[in-house]
């Protein structure tokens, strides 16, 4: 029953049961979050690092908190102001980081593969907290974890998932997760932000945001990358077409079940993807994802730090 | 890898202990005033609302009953792997109560000393006392139960297993004999 994986990598490696372990973990962690004393001594004396080689603030507070809350101690490194803005390699920085003999290692690096190279080479477990346009797992388990607490399951829910899928590690690993765990996934998106071969990857794919949002229990708006549109030339013609086609507005959310929640893994670009109407609307549950990020950490961390077996990837 | 089985309560015999227990927690407290159950999961879950309905019928008034869950107390991550976490569900306050903490089978001590630290985050309860349906003995900690259902004495090797019907009541306790393997 103990759970096999020493590190997450990603959603891909993960069985259904895996998943389900990881979920049913955080419902036991969630609790310990509304306590007055919200700390419990299971990772007592272990160390994690969180080094973030990209910009994150939700991510690393929500994976320093869970740390802490579980007694870990938890230290932080990011790229600015760390040898890394020095020249230093990747892997000479995470063997120096080893050599200081952390148990786990929680990391985000702009570059896809970069926590698979060194979990091949360190003796820690390594968890990913974002690579590159690749993945983003505890993202998606949350996201999970959240459709689970509203919607009272994940099988045959209908899911769309709209914006830049191309370029989104949160889409990817959400799709691996719901087809996973048997819900249907519908992908909306301009073109140019359409992956090749989308067809590939087990979902529907729609050219209109209406198509893919109607009679769905959840609409997973994703963020327009301003930073991506100014550096590789641009995707869209305006943001404002892209917010007349494919953001979020109160009539276009009327299409989808009379329950369906809406989330968005933050940071928001409000009027962009999402109209301010619609984020604080009754139907968002966006914040309640931020706060069960930290259960679903917390049992990632517990998880990794009692897996026995080696990952093969 | 042979077993042999040895019945050593029935459930009628569950049945008297947990009434006895009943009548013990009710006549050292002297009521039931600020005096709550927790049962430690799974099994002394199942036992504590077993206590928990006899007091009732005793007292003619209910009484506050939670269940904890020790995983996250225990003291050997890294030994065991990590075995699914439970829910604590304790919906009430317990500072400055009384808590009878209940477990089926009493033997190290660790699963005690794990739900104290556990219900110490929670509050601070004004006594904390142990009933237990079997003591088997094999204490590794300064540990000793108020109520005890049955002492049994046990090899360390051996196994004490409580079985509960679909409805969590306790029909059955057997002490296992394994041969050919290590305890536990």
């Amino acid at each position: 029953m103990a759970f096999g994986h020493k590190h997450i990598l990603g959603i891909e490696p993960l069985s259904r049961e895996d998943i389900f372990t990881i979920l049913d973990t955080a419902e036991g962690f969630k609790e310990i979050n509304s306590r007055d004393i919200k700390k419990v001594p299971t990772l007592r004396g272990r160390t994690i690092i969180n080094a973030f080689f990209e910009n994150s603030t939700r991510t690393r507070l929500s994976f320093e908190i869970a740390g802490k809350r579980l007694s870990a101690d938890t230290v932080n490194i990011s790229s600015s102001g760390s040898s890394v803005a020095k020249g230093e390699t990747l892997e000479d920085t995470a063997r120096n980081i080893e050599a200081m003999r952390p148990d786990i290692i929680v990391m985000r690096h702009g570059a896809s593969g970069a926590p698979h190279y060194l979990a091949e080479r360190l003796d820690c477990s390594v968890v990913n907290a974002g690579d590159g346009a690749h993945e983003h797992p505890s993202q998606a388990l949350l996201d999970l974890f959240t459709m689970r607490e509203k919607k009272g399951r994940l099988e045959g829910l209908e899911v769309a998932i709209v914006g830049d899928i191309s370029h989104s590690r949160v889409a990817r690993s959400n799709l691996y997760a719901l087809n996973r765990v048997g819900a249907n996934v519908r992908l909306a998106g301009p073109g140019t932000m359409l992956p090749p071969e989308v067809d590939r990857l087990g979902a529907r794919v729609c050219n209109r945001i209406e198509e893919a949002i109607e009679g769905a229990d959840v609409v997973m708006m994703l963020r327009i990358q301003l930073e991506r549109q100014a550096k590789g030339g641009p995707l869209l013609p305006s943001l404002r077409e892209y917010s007349r086609f494919y953001g979020l507005n109160p009539d276009k959310l009327t299409l989808a079940k009379p329950d369906a929640i809406v989330m968005h893994p933050g940071p928001m670009n409000r009027g962009v993807e999402i109209s301010s109407s619609v984020a604080d609307g009754s139907r968002n549950v966006i914040l309640d994802q931020v706060e069960n990020g930290v259960a679903v950490r917390m049992a990632l961390l517990y998880l990794v730090a009692g897996g026995e077996s080696e990952d093969k990837d | 890898m042979s077993e042999q089985n040895t019945v050593i309560l029935n459930s009628s015999g569950i049945e008297r202990a947990l009434t006895r227990i009943a009548h013990e927690i009710l006549e050292r407290n002297k009521g039931i005033d600020d005096l709550v159950l927790v049962g430690i999961r799974t099994g002394g879950d199942h036992l504590a609302a077993e206590l928990a309905r006899r007091i009732e019928t005793i007292e003619g008034q209910g009484i506050e009953l939670g269940a904890v869950d020790i995983t996250m107390y225990r003291d050997d991550l890294g030994s065991r792997g990590s075995l699914p976490v439970g829910k604590t569900d304790i919906l009430f306050s317990i500072d400055e109560k009384k808590v009878v903490l209940v477990d089926d089978v009493l033997f190290t001590g660790r699963t005690i000393r794990a739900a104290m630290d556990a219900l110490m985050d929670l509050g601070r309860p004004r006594s904390i006392q142990l009933a237990v349906l079997i003591d088997r003995g094999h204490r590794e900690l300064p540990i000793r139960p108020d109520y005890v259902g049955r002492n049994v004495p046990t090899a360390r090797e051996e196994d004490i297993e409580v079985r509960f019907d679909q409805d969590n009541r306790a029909v059955e306790v057997r002490l296992i004999k394994q041969q050919g393997r290590g305890g536990n």
